[in-house]
């Protein structure tokens, strides 16, 4: 997924080939990740695809299937990777993953805590920013999740960057080998003040703590914690709205038909009888989505305190 | 091991956790009340209140030390602030809070009368030697009221007077966040009211990692481009594009502390350079000149009111600052590189033979769709694009059009909405103020406008 070398960038010259991991996009809320193979088949409801058509040929590319629909194979990011991967556990999305990264003042070379690992969706978008010489080593006491997240990162191609372990961090908190090592944690657990402590003593001088979590007892509780060796404690929220788009016409309230269709909720483009010109102006049309996500969780943040 | 790397890479200037001599540091005073950017040299200094203090203690020193402001024989200077003998104040109140709190303020008269020190009492202490300290506990001990106060309220009464005599200075580390925290906190509109959540979403959105080449058209004096360069690490490109003849200026770039090799790949580029020279994607060459002309006059009108304000926002008193304006992140050394130098011919021949990996464009009062119709054909297919506006009708009619071109799929307008809370025991609750916008974003990924089979 993340170029190790200056040739395995995007670029117009490189092009599908067998192993590679594909996301098949078939609409902005449909989207599948697929490891391409010579004999590989896909089928959805715009036919059958072969994978042998897919080699050879750019990322981005359109491809058509034999009934004649199409998908397009684009390469996979992180952010793509997020709307593709199994849930295993609940997800972090990219508003909160955005600002994890940025308030972790996380920089490639950085060495990155994580716990719990869950379905691997913030770990992969910290690898993108500690890459090519950092690492993330992230730490999940469920030994099933631990081993699924391995084999994920196994295959988007990212384990030479994040380390899975499995490891009770509110129990036992973070092994001694990282004492002082650490740029930035990263704590979702239940009890996060259960691990404060440790994550206090692998952290470097001025180094950040995050953690995430749904109910405001817990930031209560994570806060007093923090008090004793951190500084800079902020506490937010954050949310993506989204909006949809569309091309459409507002009739004049003088338009008769305009108004009579409009009362009935009629998008179409109006057709008119008495002799006016048929192209009615249309406008760009923007507004937020019904319903959207309210809550994912509350983000503290930390810094260790300085001591001389 | 990779974790040995990551310690050689940690001598590179970009994550050294001690501030030397010529680094530009970040100075939050008061617990974020006032926050301004310096470059510690010998002769810096920085004025807090009316006292004019020296930044020279602060070279040599860990990131995130505190000082405070203590009045000496020589007249005012800079103190290291020890963490430990400030104590927690607080933590030694916790059993206070938990109890039920029996005082209220319905005796108490705010009539400027409490308090029995006078402003020459307090000058007095100060010319025996007291400390800051020493004068806020003295100021405790002569007021009337505070024994009434309830616990939450003398706490308050603390700090506002310790904030006032005994004022302490946090040394930072400029860090993307930091820098746009406190340009949108004082001067918004200089980075076009960009807002950090909107800015970390601007990387990730790119997917900006080691080995990119991305093409960002920053019209925020350089925070953007500052802020793909960090996410980098001294490997791959980060082109500007302009118009006409001149780059836009990316004077924040210089805040960074960026190393040699991060600031060498730093480029800009003209927008002809970049384009296929037989023409075929663009528009007519004259057509181009044409409008590029009127972007660079605008251009132009901005660029020496920004050098200036510059100024302002960094605070410094000293001529060191004012020769810096045009010399590299070091004064010391002349052979420096400079971030933002044009770019080579077989780097640009590079770019035009693979693409370029992602697209930023951050041009909040611009036509946003005109700028996309030239930059977003310089992607490989596939490749990521983010475009930031203050407005949502630019936006909205961009993504129209390059849904009605069919230059990309994975089309989405969205808008961050971020708020922040104040937890405290017994008084957890939202900051009683919050920036209502944050701006809006414009993503998808390209694809080539032509049917394959």
């Amino acid at each position: 997924m993340l170029p190790t070398d200056s040739t395995k960038t995007l670029s117009f010259n490189r092009c599908i080939t067998e192993g590679d991991l594909v996301i098949v996009y078939e609409r902005h809320d449909v989207m599948k990740a697929v490891q391409v193979s010579e004999k590989g088949v896909l089928q959805n409801r715009f036919g059958m695809f072969k994978h042998s058509d897919w080699i050879g040929k750019p990322f981005g590319s359109k491809i058509f299937s034999s009934k004649g629909g199409f998908v397009y194979l684009l390469a996979p990011t992180p952010e793509l990777w997020t709307l593709v991967l199994s849930h295993r556990t609940q997800i972090l999305y990219i508003a909160d993953i955005s600002f994890v990264v940025m308030y972790l003042e996380i920089v490639p070379g950085c060495v990155v805590l994580e716990s719990g690992t869950g379905s691997g969706s913030l770990s992969t978008s910290l690898a993108r920013a500690v890459a090519p010489h950092g690492h993330v080593y992230t730490f999940d006491f469920h030994e099933q999740r631990a081993a699924s997240a391995r084999e994920d990162f196994e295959r988007i191609g990212l384990s030479s960057l994040v380390t899975v372990g499995v490891r009770d961090i509110q129990g036992e908190g973070f092994p001694d080998e990282f004492l002082g090592r650490a740029d930035s944690v990263f704590l979702d657990l239940p009890q996060p003040w259960l691990a404060i402590p440790s994550a206090a003593k692998m952290l470097q001088q001025d180094g950040v703590l995050c953690s995430f979590s749904p109910c405001i007892e817990q930031v209560q509780r994570s806060c007093e914690t923090l008090k004793s060796s951190f500084t800079d404690i902020r506490t937010f929220e954050i949310l993506l709205h989204t909006y949809e788009v569309r091309e459409g016409h507002l009739p004049s309230w003088q338009d008769g038909d305009g108004v009579l269709a409009s009362l009935k909720g009629c998008k179409k483009r109006q057709r008119s009888t008495n002799g006016q010109e048929n192209s009615r102006p249309q406008t760009v049309l923007a507004r937020r989505m019904g319903e959207t996500r309210g809550h994912t969780g509350y983000l503290t943040f930390a810094r260790l305190n300085c001591i001389r | 091991m990779s974790a040995n790397n990551s310690e050689e890479n940690l001598s590179g200037s970009q994550n050294r956790r001690i501030t030397w001599d010529g680094c530009s540091v970040l100075l939050d005073i008061n617990d974020g009340d006032r926050v301004l950017f310096a470059r510690l040299t010998a002769g810096s200094k920085i004025k807090i209140g009316d006292k004019n203090c020296s930044l020279l203690p602060l070279i040599g020193c860990p990131f995130g030390s505190s000082f405070q402001v203590e009045v000496g024989a020589e007249g005012p200077f800079l103190a290291p602030l020890i963490p430990n003998a400030q104590g927690n104040g607080l933590s030694e109140k916790t059993d206070d809070q938990t109890m039920e709190e029996c005082r209220d303020n319905r005796a108490l008269v705010d009539n400027n009368t409490a308090q029995s020190l006078t402003g020459e009492d307090i000058d007095g202490m100060r010319r025996k030697g007291a400390t800051g300290d020493e004068i806020v506990q003295a100021l405790i001990a002569n007021s009337a009221t505070f024994e009434k106060k309830t616990a939450f309220s003398q706490e308050k009464y603390r700090i506002k007077k310790q904030k006032k005599y005994a004022p302490r200075v946090l040394l930072r580390r400029p860090f993307a966040r930091s820098i746009c925290e406190a340009y949108f906190k004082k001067h918004a509109e200089k980075i076009g009211f960009l807002r950090v959540d909107t800015l970390s979403l601007l990387p990730s959105l790119a997917n900006v990692t080691a080995h990119s080449n991305v093409l960002v058209f920053d019209m925020l004096e350089g925070i953007v481009t500052g802020s793909v360069a960090e996410r980098m690490g001294g490997t791959g490109y980060v082109c500007n594009p302009y118009c006409g003849t001149t780059p836009l200026p990316i004077s924040i770039v210089r805040m960074f502390n960026f190393s040699d090799e991060t600031c060498k790949r730093i480029l800009s580029a003209s927008l002809t350079e970049l384009q296929p020279s037989d023409g075929e994607n663009s528009t007519s060459g004259d057509q181009l000149v044409d409008e590029c002309n009127i972007k660079e006059q605008q251009n132009k009108d901005t660029v020496s009111s920004s050098a200036k304000d510059l100024f302002n926002m960094e605070e410094i008193s000293t001529t060191n600052m004012e020769t810096d304006n045009n010399v590299a992140a070091s004064p010391k050394c002349a052979k420096t590189v400079k971030a933002g130098e044009k770019a080579p011919s077989e780097t640009i021949k590079h770019w035009k033979e693979h693409g370029f990996s992602s697209l930023i464009i951050a041009a909040p009062n611009l036509d946003a769709w005109d700028i996309a119709k030239d930059l977003v054909p310089l992607l490989s297919y596939s490749a990521p694009f983010v475009i930031y506006h203050q407005y949502l009708q630019p936006l909205a009619t961009c993504m129209h059009n390059l849904q009605s071109n069919k230059m990309a799929i994975n089309l989405q307008v969205s808008e961050p909405w971020l708020r922040e809370y104040q937890v405290l025991p017994s008084r957890t609750h939202p900051h009683m103020q919050m920036s209502s916008s944050g701006g809006y974003l414009l993503s998808g990924t390209r694809i080539s406008s032509s049917d394959q089979n």
